[in-house]
Formats: C-alpha cells, structure tokens, sequence
C-alpha cells in the first residue's frame, strides 16, 4: 500500500494537517504498524514537489504540526488513474486490494469497479496460465497449477470483498 | 428404560414423526387416513349389508299377507279380505293393498294403527312426498281414496318404498286376487335365494372387497419415498435396523388408526346418505345399516395390522443406511413358485365343491367358496409383479416415448405391478361375477313372446258383477289416447275332469287377428286349433265358468291359430263373436285389451290412470320382449354401485401414486424439456409407463377371471359360455383408468413440463 | 476464434426476469461470438442461471430480446423453441439431467433420436463421443452405476452429440473434484472450439472460468463486462 496514494484519497474529503493524515492512515490502513512522522513529512514533501498536494495554511504557532495540506486537481487525477489500473496479479497483493477499496469508499468512488478490473486481469492471468498448462508438461502442470490456486485464493477474497462492500461502506465512512 | 418402554417411546416417536415433519408429511399422513378411511368405509358398509338385509326381511315377513294352506279361510270376525294392487310408476313398483275387514278384530299390518276404513288410505312416506310433487297428479288417480294417514318404518322395507293400503268395502273373495286371511306375517317358509344367487352374493361380495383390501395396502404406502429418507435420516442420528422398523410402525399405525376413524366418519356420513339412497326398489334405513359386531371387531384390528406388516414388508426390501436408501429390489429376481401358491390354493379350495350337486338342492358351502374365490383373486397381486417383470424385460426399445417408458418400467417394474393389481383383481372378479350372472340371467330370463312391434301395453279389468264392459274399456282406452287396441273379453272354463281351456268374446276384426277365419260374421263360433297338447274343446262339449253351466255352439268349426300378441303362443280355446256368447252362462268374462299407445310423454302412465278408473284392480303391464327375475335386477345393481365405488377407489390410488411419482421426476422431466425433448414425447412416455402395466394386469386378469368364472359355472352345474362382450366391457371400463388417470394427471405434469420448471432445483 | 467482423450468434439485450416477488434480472445483457467461451461469473443469486435460461429460450423474459442468428427467441412458439434447444443448442447441467434408467449410450443418443435419427446411427454417434469423452467403457451402464466424473463427460457427449452451435453449461463441475473438473472442461471446452461451438459457461469457480475467452459479471440482475484498460 503505498503512503501517498493513501495520503491523496484523505485528503480529497478535506484539508488537513499532517497529524491528522497520519492518525486517519493508522486507523484504516496502518493495522498494527503505525507510521512514523518523518514518514508522514517525507510523503507529503514529495506529494508537494509533484505538485499533487498544496500548502492550504500554516496555523500560528509554528512547528511542522501546524501546516495544513489541500488535495490538488494533478492529485485528484493521480488517485483516479491509480484506481483504474489493477494491480499485476500476484501473489499476496491484499494489503493494496484493500488500500484501494478503501480508499475507493472514502472518496465516494465506486468500489465494485476496482473489483471487477482486478478480477479481469485476475482471469486473463488464469487464463494464459490454463493455455500453459494445457499445452504444456507435467512440471509445467504442476507449476500453473500453484499459481492458478493462488490467483483463485485472491479471486475468492475478492468475490467475498464484493459480497461485503456494503457493510464496508458503513464502516469507512461512520 | 424397560423394553416395553423403548418400544412404546419408538412408536410414539413414530407416530409423531408422522404429523410433525411439516406439510408434507402431514399431507401424507392425511392422504393416508383418507385412503384407509375410504376403504374401511366401504368394509363397514359390507359389513353392515347382512344386518340390513336381515332387518329388511324381518319387516317384510311380518307384513306378508299371503296364507298358503290347504283349507280356504273361513269368514270370521278375525277374517281380512285382502288385494294385491299392482301399481307401476315410470320404473317403480308400488306396493298397493286393498282391505276389507270383515269383522270387528280384522288383523292389521305393522307400521299401522288400524285399517284404513272404506275410500281411506295409508300411504308410505315417500309416496306421500311423491304425491305432493309435481308427478303428484300423475299418479293420484291410481291411488284409490282419502290419504288419511302414514305408514310407519316398522311396515316399511326401507326409507324409499312407495307403499299404500287402501281400505273398500266392495271387495270379494274371487279370481282377480282378493282373498281372506286372519294374520299379517310370514307363515314360515321362505322360498331362500336360488343358490346360484346364494354364490353371486358370495362372490360379488369377495370381488369387490378384494381390491378394497388391495387398495388400502396401496394407501398405508402413500409417500412412501419421503418416509424412506425420513427413516434414513434418523439412522443418521443413531437409530439401528430395529428401531427403525419400531417407529416406521408407529408411523403406520397412526396412518391406519387416523383411517379407522376416518371411515368410521365416512360410514356415518353415508349411513346418513342412505336414507335417500335407492338401488332399484331397494332402499335402506340409517337405523339398519349396523355391522355385525364380530366383522366391525375385525376391522378394527385387521387394518392396523394390515398397516404396519405392509410398512415392515416394504422395509424388508429396502436397505436403509444413514447416507440414504438402497431398494433391493432389482438385486433379487422375483420367484414364481411361492407367487402361484395362493392362486393354486384357491382353486383346490374351490374343486371340491364341484361335487356338489346343486341340482339336488344341496347348498354349497359359501365360507369355502368366498376363500377360494379370495385366494384366487389375491394371488393375482403376487403373480402380476413377477409377470410385469418377466415382460418387460423382454422389450426391445423402439420409439423414443416407448423407450423411456420401458427402460422406467425395467428400472422397477414391480411398483407398476403394484399399483395395477388393484385394477387386475377388480376386473378378473367382475369378469367372473359377470360370467356366473350371465349365466344367471339366462335362467332368470324369459323370452316373453311379445308382439312389442304391434303393442306397448296389456290391460285386465276385473270380473264379476259390475265388471267394466268391453265398451267402457274401450272408451277408457280412447280417453287415454291409445292409437289402436284388440279389445276381447276372456273367461277360464273347466271340464269335469279339471282340463281347462279360454273362451275369448270379440268382434269379428278381432278374431281374425288371433285366429284364420275364412268367413265371420256375428253369430260365429270357432276352435282355435291351438298347439301341440293343448285341448281343443269339442263341439257341443259341457264345460264350467265358475258356478255356471256352459256348453260348447254346436256350429263351432275349427279354424288355425295364430299367435299371440300377448305371449307369443299360439290362440287356443273358443272364440265367440258376441251374439254367440251366453253371457249368463259364462259370468267369468273380464274385458281385456292389448294397447299401442301414442308417442306421447307419459303416455304410458295416462292410460294407468285412466285404467284405474275403471277400478283399483283393473292390471295395467307394459309388453316387453323380455321379462327378468327382480331379484336379479336388484342384486345386479347392487353389484353395479359396488363395483363403480371399487374403480373410483383404484383409479383414486393410481391417482395419488402417479401424482408422487410425478413430483419425484419433476426435476429431470423439466431438465429434459430443457433439452429440447418436446413435451408430447413425455406425456406419451407418462401414459405408456401407466399404459403397459394395466394392459399386462387387464390380460392377467381376462385369464384369472375366466377360469375363475368357469370354476363357478360348473360349481352351479350350468352350460360353460364365455359371454365375450360381457368380459370385453368390464375390460373396457378397467383400461378407461389409464386415460382417466392421464387426465387428471395433465395439470400437474404441465406445470412440471414448462422448461421454468427447471427453477425448482 | 471467428475474427471481429462475425456478428454475435446469439445477444441477449436488456433482459428483465422476475418470479413473483423475487427479481432475478433486472437489464442484463449477453453477447457470444460463435466459437467463443464466455464465463458468466457472480455470487450465488445474482441471477446467473436465470440469465442462462434465459439465452437458452429455456425462460421467457419479462422484457429483453434474445436474439439467436438474427432471429427473435420471442416470436418463436414453443415447440419451435424447443426444436431450436434440441438441434441448435446443448446443454450441460450440475446435476439431474441424465435419464437414470437410460443407459448412458442411450442417454447420448436420444436428442438424435429425439431429431428423428435412425436408432442405430444415433447408437453409432453416441459410442463415438463417448470414446472421444473416454468413457466409452461405461456405455451399457445406467448413469446410477458410474462416477461422477464419468456421468459429467456423459452429460458433455449428450450436450455435442448433435454437432450444437452453442453449449450452455451451468456449474457443469460444481459436483466434482478438481482433476475431474479439469478434465470436464478441457473436454469440453477442447470439443466445442474443434467444432466451433460458442460456450456459455456459468460458474463461481475463476479455475473454471480459466477456460474461457472472456468472462461477464453478473450482479444484482445486472451484468457488468469490464474492458481491460490496456
């Protein structure tokens, strides 16, 4: 799951500062590993240089708590485009499926679209692989075989995922 | 836990399992004591026809009116002048007395208070009613006096007889039937059933209880399918071979125990019905319809027990494991040898009766024979599975319908068998019954030798003083609208040594129709030549006519006879033209006619009543070609109401059983429309799988019921005659259960035959 | 695969359905290209089958055409429909659709008998998928007496007997373990593409839809087809 992605999708429900993004990443998608400020201030320094993210105000009082960030249109798009591409099937990519479903939530974009573009690269990668076996030896057989069980693990989340996005949706956005 | 208590508790779990596993297996249970009752219904019912019957004699005897002694009554003041009024309405007799008391302690019938007195009447009932009715004015006429009064059940042979005495005063001692008895009641012998009738009684009771029998074995295995996987399922949990047979009886037991009650509602019900029930001029009282404790005993306890050894045997061969339900079936071929046993038996039961020589009167011994006939027919329901089988499997697949219903019928051929023996042994019985009857009939009928071509009816008036002349009978017979009619006077002469012979008084018209006459004219006298052994009286010859004294016209030529319209025969006695007649001499003269009437409704009764006009005695009988026993009439139709009840039962079995199996198939009968298989493939499938089997039962039961129709008639010494349209009949209306069951089916397997069906998966 | 300028052999448009209360389609919408293998996937009632039954003139829609070669499923009778079910098309089900008193031989050969084929050529067509599906061994068995794996590759020869232009097959592994599935639907799949039979394939298992060209997503009575952004 990549920081900025999620950083950008916080902040298209509003401006905020970098406390906050960091306390609003921890509880959605830190599970049990909080990040760490200089984290925080290294991502939000490069959103800022790609001109992804601007400075919305610096509060009185000083201190690098007190600046607060603003979405961009650039980092508007980047989500979307970010959204939009499934990931390269492989194995455990969950953390990001779910980053991304998330996000998709958070920011009001439909989820179940995220889902069905991943199935299909899922299914094309299921495919190519089914050909290869068909065509090929038994270590070839026995390799695809691996490979196809593990893209259907992903696949069967993903069914699932899909199945509870509405108790999902209730959650991220209470 | 005592043995007995796990025994109890397995049967109570049974029986509970049995209402409590939702709709259907309620349902099942339902149908189950509704099939059950029906058949005990019908049990109870036979049961009670020997009470009924019983009852019914009872109460005829003690009103009989017929005295046969050497010696005549002699006038008394016990003394009763009584008549027989032969009243016929449409197809109803009406039983018609006339009464005269001839002193103070005249006797009278039961059912009365006291005599009517002269010009007063006491009718039944319902001949109350019918004379309240729209036929009312029909019938009055015939009906000779005030109505004063109802006559009570005790005087009644059942709810339904039109009955009525009349009281007169201008009755006499004399040949048209008055005669003086002193006590109303039987006066001993009886003339019993013929034993032909004895044993049509025996078997039409046995043939129509049989499939009874059959059917409710057919009942307590209704849904027997979903109480198999119930069973199975209980296995699962724990349940061994034994306890499962336990609560499989319990099952059964409610199903049987919920039947006996419910067919002793139904029994109560038509008990009811019965009032208003009619079989012919048979006709029973609610009251009557009890029976015979022992019977009722043994319905009581053979239909449970019936119910759960049915239940135990179905178990028997079906292997019940906790994954589910294996049917043995198919693993063990069917043996023959112990299937003929029952038949076998049951005709080295009926062999010895052979012996029997009823012709001499000895009675056969009816207990045997209903067993025989039993064993016979029941063994019919344990060969046919085994043929069904044998059969079938010789077929070769053809057409796809015939492919599948054949391959299903080799698949379990046997529970085909089963549904389809009900059917066998209905129609071998009633092939049988109907072999023995014909047979019957043809004794019990006579040719009349009628000219029913030339004339409907015949009319006697009465004699003696102040008889109808020819000229009333005439004028009576053109108010009533007879479009033509041979009116002649007839008297009975007797010659000293007790020969007898008729003169007849007519015109010359007449006469020419009942003898050849070469010349006629008013004065004549003729001898019809009559037949052969006939006397004809010779001229100048003395005769008598009751008291007085008449001799034979000494001119009298002979002439040839021709027959007549009344019986066929050929004209005999002396033939008067009317100024030949001494009418003093010959004071028997009553006035008779034979009638063509016209085509009007009713016409029929028009000149009954105008007939009674002429007075209460005055015979009215339609000419028919052929006149029959009326008890054979009244048992036929009894055995006609039977055997309808018994085919409504069987066809209501079928019913239910291709229903079940409908609902077992409906998943792959939807997938195969699915296919594309089109619907008329299946249904034409359907009928033949119902098709073949009755069609194997129907051949089995030709043969059985032959055989078994033969063994009668030799067993009644009459002349062995296959009545081939008879048995062709009785087929019929057994083959019409397959399309009727087709039918009634067709709803259901059009909803299963929509592709949509598919859904229900 | 039949190049792009083929038109669909069989489109369905807009499909409603619903059975009684129960809405099962709600505006899907199907297109198959003739030798193509298209996967219906979706949760357990989302209207998969309904949707099946529905391209297959099995179910009438509520509104929705269905169009096969050009023609309107709509304005055929039933009985054309089912003529059209018996020759044009082929079906493999989970369960339940083998005639168990039929032997599997004859269970093969009865659409061909159903078309009016002489009994002995169908016979002879029938032994020949079953050695093709290679199961010809169980020929003479009842489809009770064999195993799961065998009576699918059955219900698959009965589905290509009559050489169909389009093999509907709902769940036709659901019963069976993996090898076996596999097999099913290498054979089947493998025997539909020789043939140039279009398959419409409907499962919950992505292994199953491996085998297919492509995949349409039904959810809620309606269908989603993704393109690949790429």
């Amino acid at each position: 799951m990549q920081i900025s992605k999620a950083f950008l999708g916080l902040l298209e429900s509003g401006p905020s500062h970098g406390y906050d993004l960091k306390r609003a990443y921890d509880e959605r998608f830190g599970q049990d590993r909080p990040l760490a400020y200089g984290q925080v201030y290294a991502t939000l320094q490069r959103l800022l240089k790609h001109g992804l993210v601007e400075l919305d105000g610096i509060e009185p009082g000083g201190g690098p708590e007190r600046k607060r960030y603003a979405i961009t249109d650039a980092g508007v798009a980047d989500v979307d485009l970010w959204l939009a591409q499934p990931e390269r099937p492989e194995q455990y990519l969950q953390t990001t499926l779910y980053g991304k479903v998330v996000l998709a939530l958070l920011t009001g974009r439909p989820a179940a679209d995220i889902l069905d573009t991943q199935r299909a690269a899922h299914l094309d990668a299921m495919r190519e692989l089914t050909r290869r076996k068909r065509d090929g030896d038994l270590a070839d057989q026995l390799v695809c075989d691996h490979a196809l069980f593990h893209l259907e693990a992903d696949l069967r989340w993903l069914e699932l995922t899909a199945a509870r996005l509405d108790g999902l949706r209730a959650q991220v956005t209470s | 836990m005592s043995r007995a208590g796990a025994w109890a508790r397995e049967l109570l779990l049974g029986a509970r399992l049995a209402v409590s596993g939702g709709r259907a297996s309620w349902s099942r249970t339902a149908m189950t004591a509704v099939g059950v009752g029906l058949g005990v219904a019908l049990l109870l019912l036979a049961a009670a026809t020997p009470t009924a019957l019983d009852a019914r004699d009872a109460r005829t005897a003690a009103r009989d009116d017929f005295q046969l002694s050497d010696a005549p009554t002699a006038r008394g003041p016990r003394t009763l002048l009584v008549a027989d009024v032969a009243v016929r309405f449409r197809d109803e007799n009406v039983r018609g007395r006339l009464v005269q008391p001839e002193g103070r302690q005249a006797p009278f019938p039961p059912g009365l208070a006291r005599l009517p007195g002269a010009g007063e009447v006491v009718v039944s009932p319902r001949l109350r009613r019918l004379l309240a009715g729209s036929d009312g004015p029909l019938l009055r006429p015939r009906v000779p006096g005030r109505i004063v009064g109802t006559i009570a059940d005790a005087g009644l042979s059942g709810p339904g007889e039109l009955a009525f005495w009349a009281g007169r005063d201008d009755l006499r001692v004399g040949p048209d039937g008055v005669r003086r008895i002193d006590r109303f009641g039987d006066t001993g012998q009886s003339e019993g059933q013929s034993p032909i009738l004895a044993l049509l009684v025996v078997v039409a009771l046995v043939v129509l209880l049989v499939p009874v029998a059959v059917f409710v074995g057919a009942a307590v295995r209704f849904g027997g399918e979903e109480r198999d996987r119930r069973l199975a399922a209980l296995s699962l949990v724990g349940a061994d071979r034994r306890m499962v047979r336990r609560i499989a009886g319990g099952e059964a037991l409610l199903g049987a125990l919920l039947g006996l009650v419910a067919g002793a509602g139904f029994f109560l019900g038509a008990r009811q019905l019965a009032s208003g029930a009619r079989v012919g001029d048979l006709s029973v009282f609610p009251g009557d319809l009890r029976p015979a404790t022992g019977l009722a005993v043994l319905i009581a306890v053979a239909v449970p027990a019936v119910s759960v050894g049915v239940t135990q045997l179905a178990l028997g061969r079906l292997a019940i494991d906790p994954l589910g339900v294996v049917r043995r079936g198919g693993a063990r071929p069917r043996r023959l040898a112990w299937r003929l046993a029952l038949p076998v038996l049951g005709l080295l039961l009926l062999v010895p009766l052979l012996r029997t020589d009823v012709a001499a009167g000895e009675r056969l011994d009816p207990w045997l024979a209903a067993a025989g006939i039993a064993c016979v027919l029941v063994g019919i329901t344990a060969v046919l599975p085994w043929l069904v089988e044998r059969v079938v499997r010789g077929l070769r697949p053809g057409p796809v319908p015939w492919t599948l219903a054949v391959r299903r019928l080799q698949a379990d051929g046997g529970a085909a068998a089963r549904v389809v023996s009900g059917i066998a042994v209905a129609v071998a019985g009633a092939i049988a019954l109907q072999t023995l009857f014909a047979a019957a009939e043809d004794a019990s009928t006579v040719q009349t030798g009628a000219d029913v071509a030339r004339y409907d009816a015949q009319v006697l008036t009465t004699t003696g003083p102040g008889r109808p002349s020819a000229e009333q009978l005439r004028a009576a017979l053109r108010r009533a609208g007879a479009e033509a009619a041979l009116v002649r006077e007839k008297t009975l002469i007797e010659r000293r040594d007790g020969t007898t012979s008729v003169v007849t008084v007519a015109s010359c018209r007449v006469l020419r129709r009942l003898a050849v006459l070469r010349s006629c004219a008013d004065g004549d006298a003729f001898l019809a030549r009559g037949g052969p052994g006939v006397v004809v009286p010779a001229p100048g010859s003395a005769w008598r006519d009751g008291r007085a004294r008449w001799r034979v016209p000494t001119e009298a030529r002979r002439v040839a006879s021709r027959p007549s319209v009344i019986d066929g025969g050929p004209t005999e006695g002396v033939l008067l033209t009317p100024a030949a007649a001494d009418r003093r001499a010959l004071p028997g003269l009553s006035a008779a006619a034979a009638v063509r009437l016209d085509g009007r409704r009713d016409a029929l009764e028009h000149l009954r009543n105008e007939a009674a006009r002429l007075g209460p005695l005055t015979v009215v009988s339609e000419l028919t070609a052929t006149r029959a026993d009326g008890e054979f009439l009244v048992v036929r139709r009894g055995i006609v109401a039977g055997a309808i009840a018994v085919l409504v039962l069987i066809g209501a079995s079928m019913l239910v059983s291709a229903l079940q199996q409908l609902h077992e198939r409906r998943r792959l009968l939807a997938a195969l429309v699915a296919f594309g298989t089109p619907p008329r493939t299946i249904r034409r499938s359907v009928l033949l799988e119902t098709a073949v089997p009755v069609a194997l039962g129907l051949a089995v039961a030709v043969l059985a019921g032959t055989a078994l129709g033969i063994v009668l008639l030799r067993l009644v010494g009459e002349p062995v005659r296959i009545d081939v349209g008879a048995t062709l009949l009785v087929v019929g209306v057994g083959a019409a259960v397959v399309p009727l069951v087709t039918v009634l089916t067709g709803p259901a397997l059009g909803r299963i035959l929509r592709p949509e069906g598919l859904r229900t998966e | 695969m039949t190049g792009p300028a083929a038109r669909p052999l069989l489109v369905g448009t807009d499909l409603h359905k619903a059975f009684g209360a129960t809405t099962a389609l709600e505006g899907a919408t199907f297109a198959v290209d003739p030798g193509e293998v298209v996967a219906i996937m979706g949760p357990s009632g989302s209207g998969k089958s309904t949707l099946l039954h529905c391209l297959a003139g099995i179910v009438r829609p509520d509104r929705g055409t269905v169009r096969f070669d050009g023609r309107d499923l709509a304005t055929l009778t039933d009985a054309e429909r089912g003529a059209l079910r018996r020759s044009a098309f082929g079906f493999v089900f989970q369960f339940g659709q083998l005639v168990p008193e039929l032997s599997c031989a004859e269970n093969v050969a009865l659409p061909l008998r159903l078309d009016g084929v002489p009994r002995r050529e169908a016979d002879a067509r029938a032994i020949a998928w079953l050695e093709r599906l290679e199961v010809a061994d169980v020929a003479r068995q009842t489809p009770g007496r064999v195993s799961g794996g065998q009576g699918q590759r059955v219900a698959v020869a009965r589905a290509l007997v009559t050489t169909p232009r389009v093999v509907f097959a709902d769940e036709p592994t659901g019963a069976l373990d993996s090898l076996n599935g596999e097999r099913v639907m290498d054979l089947l799949a493998g025997a539909a593409r020789e043939s140039g039979a279009a398959v419409v394939l409907v499962t919950h298992e992505a292994r199953v839809a491996g085998w297919s060209d492509r995949e349409v997503v039904v959810r809620d009575g309606r269908t989603r087809t993704t393109e690949l952004l790429a």
